[in-house]
């Protein structure tokens, strides 16, 4: 016997004990597939025939079953399941997931039952046992159909069990080996003569079908050129008033596999009257029927055959391109896609309500895809909106032509909207289409369905453990507990959330120099990157302020369209903890209006195409962000050094003045004075007071995006220059980095930019920071750091003291471990990059604030600050 | 790092013998954190200067403790600090014990005794220092240094250049500099264990029972271990037990204290457990419950079926948590309770299906701007029958004397409401989210300014 089950099934074998149950089971399936009841009593108690522990085992096995059948695995019940009550849970089970019961029976003469357990030490429990097994079992056969499996095949003998195959079968849905490309098009309601025009705008023509399976399919058949292939959404039919040939021209397409089809409330109801069920004719079924009534009467039966014959044949959702897209003409939520049961196929059909009734007397629909989290996209109809949006994935494609609205196509992959407008009203809406009920209208002008579902974020999208897939690292993965700090964080300190595109990375010093003198020297630098295989490496000057990220948009309306804020400016300047940069909000509009004026007279808005930008920077002093750490920490030290060390050089002076042998200790209190003095010099070069922005000076050194555009495509030399473009507009705010770019291969080269490093940081530069030419580098071990930064000797002693550089102190500090924050580093870049390229391809909120937020998350990782 | 001790008791070099360090020569002492000096930059028979002057290794401080984010860049090896206190004990141990062989009498005199320290952080400014050290005697005098001249708008640093003139004997003297030099610095370089007691004890004994700044002394000393602080003062005060819940953070501290005279946090939670049950409340949620002040009070009250603690804030939580559990309440009192870390930002299914929200002193915390998605996330999507919100009236802040004028109450407040901009705020919000609201003051009222925190009462 050949057993077909569908690949997503719970199978239920029922059979009484000896029956062989577990050996048909190890044969056609999976050892992970088969939950046996044994196994469990045997998980719980240690011993696989302890009855008392039934009860507890099958708790576990109905919870495991439960798992799998939501993560979408066949899963197969092998127990005796000879009385209803041990049935019912699991057809309970498979309704909640939505899986299909199949019952496989192996109905065995009690005799070889028995014998087949009299063989087993461990089955000794008597023979009442197998008779009562078989006498429930034999009961039951009538009554499995009525309990609610599906699909329900008996083995009565030996022969049948061995002989048996089983065959999986995909489910109807799983289109998943078709991979479009495709137009997807919404309600057509009869609307043939703008489905006609779609088409021709597509690119289908129009042909001749060469062989109708009926003379009521006489009607072109439409192809593209390029093999694109048209998915309609249902509601094909009603209201309009070319219903059957619109049912002629997607049938036919259907037939000739040019076209896929999902079904529509509409053209389900017309079936059922078609069918001669009793339906209430009404919402424009009575012009289809109408137009039957109209077809002559010899063909008229026929016709109805036909349509119901294709009609009857739609799957109520699909599944395609390996998952990525679901198609159903109500839409589907992400636990239903892909599974066959009633409330799928009604899902699919009708969507769900909340029980409300609207003040147009229409059931108000749950609005499923504000909360849609699944991965693929889903497009679907039947609710007619005014203009197609994305919400989380979603697309409503339901513009109302047949309401004097639009019919639209969605290009799939390429995601752009074809709109044909209606050539009149057919049918007056109940409900006026411009105003979506339920939808919270914020000031003018309207932001879109995503932004404004966008306005809140859900804490259960950040909180606890999380794997983030980006671009560049497969998948980085935030810990529980840095969840937690970044939740503070973000939400006691950071702007906006809708503002923060992007957190930049930490970055990695170059490794531990040998040189005398010297922790960190360019050479390291220079030898990293060559022994990965780069040869060509910008070095930037390294400014000490702060960093941070500036974005700019042309005006108000346009931050208000693209980043859904009101009120909010023109943009924003914030930390590289995502906090707003200046207390002073005149302040931060008066740099942004300034870089505005920079960027408009340079160009740069027409020459990148875009009207907001975003910039990482480095602001200028330092002392404007860091004031409390300066005089907590810095100054405070400074004071307490120069103090100290003034004393005991005094003293020690008066000391050895009048005779008494000091030894080496006061030339050693003068060295640390040098040194503290050294100190209070490195911090102050970068301290100026700030009084107005003639005081500020903002360094941006990355152009990271624009419209359209994240620019870790182009070269550091593209950054540079473009930088230093738009920096000449304004020279007295704005500052173009100094760089140069090595050839890792020419010594020279190397040598020139160490003698310009050396240079630098003699004369107070902080250093510089050494990234490959390209913004994006790889080797065949994974992504490459994208910077690492060289600081110079002096500047150092702000961050490991003022005393690092003795001898003694250096040659102990020499021992660092970078892998940590190399590590960070990467994943953070990662992750930074990540946020904006979702951003820019307009992915939901959550999904750039995950990215962000996990940057942020990761940055409270305890690593050496000194790094 | 640095300490002169100056006398003028003649023969002045008589201090030699004292200290048992011989005022020609320069000695070295090993220390744990580096080297400690002794020398006399003056040996004459009038006056005599004994310097004792530490050499703290800077990078063995830190070096070793690799994922603590202490700062590297550290004030230790240049302040006086308990390195001193540690380097006094190791170094002049036995006059510290008040021995002398050589000079006996000497031990038990009082003598004009100069202790210089040029650098001494004062945790609590000047008068903190003139509080420990002029009940014992001394003549203070104290110079504050500035952070950097060349920034003289920084103004000046945590720390002084004092002097302390006395006649007192050595010893005293020693152990005086011994216990207050880490309580004037309130840190600690080392772990506070058990031993502590017993070493503050015996060094204080004599003097510090009845020095009137003695509760301070004790639990800085004890560097605000709360547990050895009440066992440090039960065995000091003999009978009458300090409050063993003092322990705050410093700036809810600063804060509470501004606030005290009128006990108004007790007046507030008493406002609101009162509103709490007016409106008959089975089911609370306490948004933004810090350490739990609230979260006990509700607790006593068995009417409150099923209490949630939330805040943003893991260690507020973690701290609130070891409230409880230190507050005597049995495990079903405590199975009513629930405390979660959540954000007053973010959409959060946990916090549906309560009958009342309390947002107690949390708004002001928010940036004005964030406030729009506190007001959906509690009032469309948490949507509680009732909502309690307090918050300061900024009105009032002009009767606090301890608060300069246009200074808000507590550093992290993003802003101070008016009555009038609070009660605009809060009849805006009910009314586009569909709930009556009332307004209430808590604390005494002031004719021109009302009372000092306001509370809406949100129903719907």
């Amino acid at each position: 016997m050949n057993i077909t089950i569908p690949e997503l099934a719970l199978v239920v074998l029922v059979g009484a004990s000896g029956s062989g149950k577990s050996t048909f089971a190890r044969r056609h399936f999976l050892p992970t597939e088969v939950l046996s009841s044994d196994t469990f009593r045997g998980l719980v108690s240690d011993d696989e025939n302890n009855q008392a522990a039934s009860r507890d085992a099958f708790e576990v096995l109905h919870y495991i079953a439960a798992k799998r059948l939501a993560a979408g695995r066949l899963t197969v019940v092998d127990a005796t399941n000879v009385q209803p009550q041990d049935r019912k849970p699991l057809i309970a089970l498979a309704r909640q997931y939505h899986c299909i019961p199949v019952a496989i029976v192996l109905n065995l003469p009690e005799r070889l039952c028995s014998d087949r357990n009299q063989q087993r030490p461990d089955r000794q429990f008597g023979a009442h046992v197998v008779q009562r097994h078989v006498q429930n079992l034999r009961r039951s056969l009538r009554s499995l159909k009525r309990e609610g499996f599906r699909h329900i095949y008996e083995l009565n003998s030996l022969e049948d069990i061995d002989s048996a195959t089983i065959e999986r079968q995909p489910l109807w849905t799983n289109r998943k080996a078709e991979r479009g490309p495709f137009d997807i098009i919404g309600d057509v309601h009869g609307c043939c003569d703008e489905l006609e025009q779609l088409l021709e705008t597509l690119g289908y023509r129009a042909v001749e079908t060469e062989q109708a399976d009926a003379p009521f399919w006489q009607f072109p058949t439409y192809r593209h050129p390029e093999g694109r292939r048209a998915v309609f959404l249902g509601d094909l039919v009603d209201r309009g008033p070319r219903s059957l040939d619109t049912l002629r021209l997607v049938h036919n397409m259907v037939a000739a596999d040019t076209a896929l089809c999902v079904p529509g409330n509409h053209d389900m109801k017309l079936l059922r009257k078609l069918k001669g069920k009793n339906v209430k004719v009404n919402h424009g079924l009575e012009q289809t029927l109408a137009e039957i009534d109209a077809l002559p009467s010899d063909q008229r039966d026929e016709a109805i055959a036909a349509m119901r014959q294709f009609l009857d044949a739609l799957i109520s959702h699909l599944v395609l391109d390996d998952g990525r897209l679901v198609v159903a003409h109500a839409g589907m939520k992400a636990e239903l896609q892909g599974r066959g049961s009633g409330y799928v196929r009604e899902f699919a059909l009708y969507g769900e309500t909340t029980g409300e009734i609207d003040e147009f007397g229409l059931p108000v629909r749950y609005n499923w895809a504000a909360e849609y989290r699944g991965q693929a996209m889903v497009v679907y109809g039947h609710t007619p909106v005014p203009t197609a949006e994305w919400l989380n994935q979603t697309i409503d494609i339901d513009t109302g032509c047949v309401f004097g609205g639009q019919l639209t196509a969605l290009r799939y992959p390429e995601k752009t909207l074809v709109s044909i407008p209606a050539q009149r009203v057919y049918c007056e809406p109940v409900k006026p289409l411009a105003a979506p009920a339920g939808v919270r209208t914020i000031a003018a002008p309207p932001l879109t369905a995503q932004q404004q579902h966008d306005d809140l974020l859900d804490i259960a999208d950040v909180l606890g453990k999380r794997l983030i897939s980006t671009r560049l690292q497969r998948q980085v993965t935030i810990r529980d507990e840095n969840a937690i700090a970044a939740l503070e964080v973000m939400s006691r300190f950071a702007a906006n959330p809708k503002w923060l595109i992007y957190l930049p990375p930490t970055m990695s010093p170059v490794a531990t120099s040998k040189h005398p003198g010297y922790l960190e020297y360019p050479t390291e630098a220079f030898a990293y990157y060559q022994q990965l295989g780069i040869t060509s490496v910008v070095c930037e000057e390294k400014h000490m302020g702060s960093r941070a990220v500036v974005i700019v948009c042309r005006d108000e309306a346009v931050a208000h369209r693209r980043f859904g804020v009101s009120d909010e400016g023109i943009g924003i300047c914030y930390t590289r903890t995502g906090r707003r940069f200046f207390t002073d909000p005149a302040l931060e509009a008066e740099l942004l209006a300034r870089l505005n004026a920079a960027l408009t007279s340079s160009g740069l808005w027409e020459q990148l195409q875009t009207d907001w930008v975003c910039l990482d920077c480095e602001l200028m002093p330092w002392s404007v962000k860091a004031q409390g750490l300066l005089r907590q920490q810095y100054a405070a030290v400074g004071a307490a050094a120069n103090q100290a060390l003034s004393q005991a050089v005094a003293q020690l002076q008066q000391a050895s003045d009048r005779g008494v042998d000091v030894g080496a200790l006061l030339p050693y209190c003068q060295q640390r004075q040098q040194l503290a003095h050294q100190y209070v010099d490195a911090y102050r070069r970068y301290c100026w007071p700030v009084t107005s922005i003639a005081d500020l000076k903002l360094a941006p050194f990355h152009i990271l995006a624009t419209e359209g555009a994240v620019h870790t495509d182009k070269t550091h030399t593209w950054h540079m220059q473009q930088i230093a473009q738009f920096c000449q507009s304004d020279p007295d705010l704005l500052l173009a980095t100094p760089y140069h770019v090595v050839d890792l291969n020419d010594a020279a080269s190397q040598s020139n930019s160490i003698d310009w490093w050396c240079d630098r940081t003699a004369s107070g530069g902080e250093g510089m920071v050494v990234k490959p030419i390209e913004f994006v580098s790889h080797t065949a071990k994974g992504l490459v750091q994208p910077a690492v930064k060289c600081r110079g000797q002096d500047y150092l002693r702000i961050i490991y003291g003022p005393e690092y550089s003795t001898p003694e102190n250096l040659e102990r500090l020499r021992q660092r471990g970078l892998s940590k924050k190399r590590s960070l580093a990467l994943r953070e870049f990662a992750l930074g990059i990540e946020a904006l390229e979702r951003f820019v391809a307009g992915a939901p909120l959550r999904q750039v604030h995950e990215c962000v937020f996990g940057v942020l998350a990761l940055e409270s990782e305890p690593v050496d600050p000194r790094l | 790092m640095l300490l002169t001790l100056t006398t003028t008791y003649g023969p002045a070099t008589d201090l030699g013998y004292l200290l048992h360090k011989h005022p020609d020569r320069c000695q070295a002492f090993p220390m744990s954190f580096g080297q400690a000096f002794v020398f006399y930059p003056e040996a004459g028979a009038e006056r005599c200067t004994a310097a004792l002057m530490l050499d703290i290794d800077p990078v063995g401080l830190v070096r070793g403790k690799s994922t603590s984010l202490e700062q590297y860049v550290n004030d230790r090896p240049y302040v006086a600090s308990s390195f001193l206190s540690v380097a006094i004990a190791k170094v002049f141990g036995t006059a510290l014990a008040g021995q002398c062989n050589q000079r006996p009498e000497l031990v038990a005199t009082a003598i004009p005794l100069t202790v210089s320290l040029p650098v001494l952080p004062c945790r609590g400014g000047e008068a903190v220092l003139r509080q420990l050290f002029e009940p014992l005697g001394y003549e203070v005098t104290a110079q504050p240094l500035p952070l950097d001249d060349q920034f003289p708008d920084w103004g000046n640093s945590p720390y002084f250049a004092v002097n302390l003139h006395h006649t007192v004997r050595l010893a005293d003297l020693l152990s005086h500099l011994y216990v207050l030099i880490p309580v004037l610095d309130d840190e600690k370089h080392y772990w506070v264990g058990d031993e502590e007691v017993e070493k503050l004890l015996r060094h204080g004994s004599g003097w510090l029972s009845h020095h009137p700044a003695r509760e301070t002394i004790t639990r800085r000393y004890l560097k605000q271990q709360r547990q050895l602080t009440r066992l440090a003062l039960e065995q000091l005060s003999e009978g009458d037990r300090p409050d063993p819940d003092a322990e705050e953070a410093p700036q809810a501290q600063a804060e509470e204290q501004l606030e005290q005279p009128i006990s108004l946090n007790q007046q507030r939670m008493a406002a609101v457990v009162a509103a709490l049950k007016a409106s008959g409340a089975k089911r609370v949620v306490d948004l933004g419950c810090g350490e739990g002040k609230l979260l006990r009070s509700l607790l006593k009250d068995p009417g409150f079926e099923h209490i949630a603690g939330v805040d943003v804030s893991h260690r507020a939580l973690e701290r609130a948590q070891e409230r409880l559990e230190r507050g005597f309440f049995s495990p079903t009192q405590r199975s009513r309770l629930n405390l979660f870390q959540g954000s007053l930002t973010y959409r959060d299914e946990r916090l549906s299906g309560f009958d009342a929200a309390t947002v107690v002193e949390v708004i002001e915390h928010l940036d004005p701007d964030r406030l729009a998605s506190l007001e959906r996330v509690l009032f469309e999507f948490a949507r509680p029958q009732v909502v309690i919100i307090t918050t300061p009236n900024i009105e009032y802040n002009s009767r606090f004397a301890g608060l300069p004028a246009g200074t808000l109450r507590h550093s992290d407040h993003r802003f101070e409401w008016t009555r009038a901009e609070f009660q605009t705020w809060a009849t805006q919000v009910a009314e586009r989210f569909g709930y009556r609201v009332q307004f209430h003051g808590i604390g005494a009222e002031d004719l021109a300014v009302g009372t000092p925190t306001q509370m809406g009462v949100f129903e719907r």
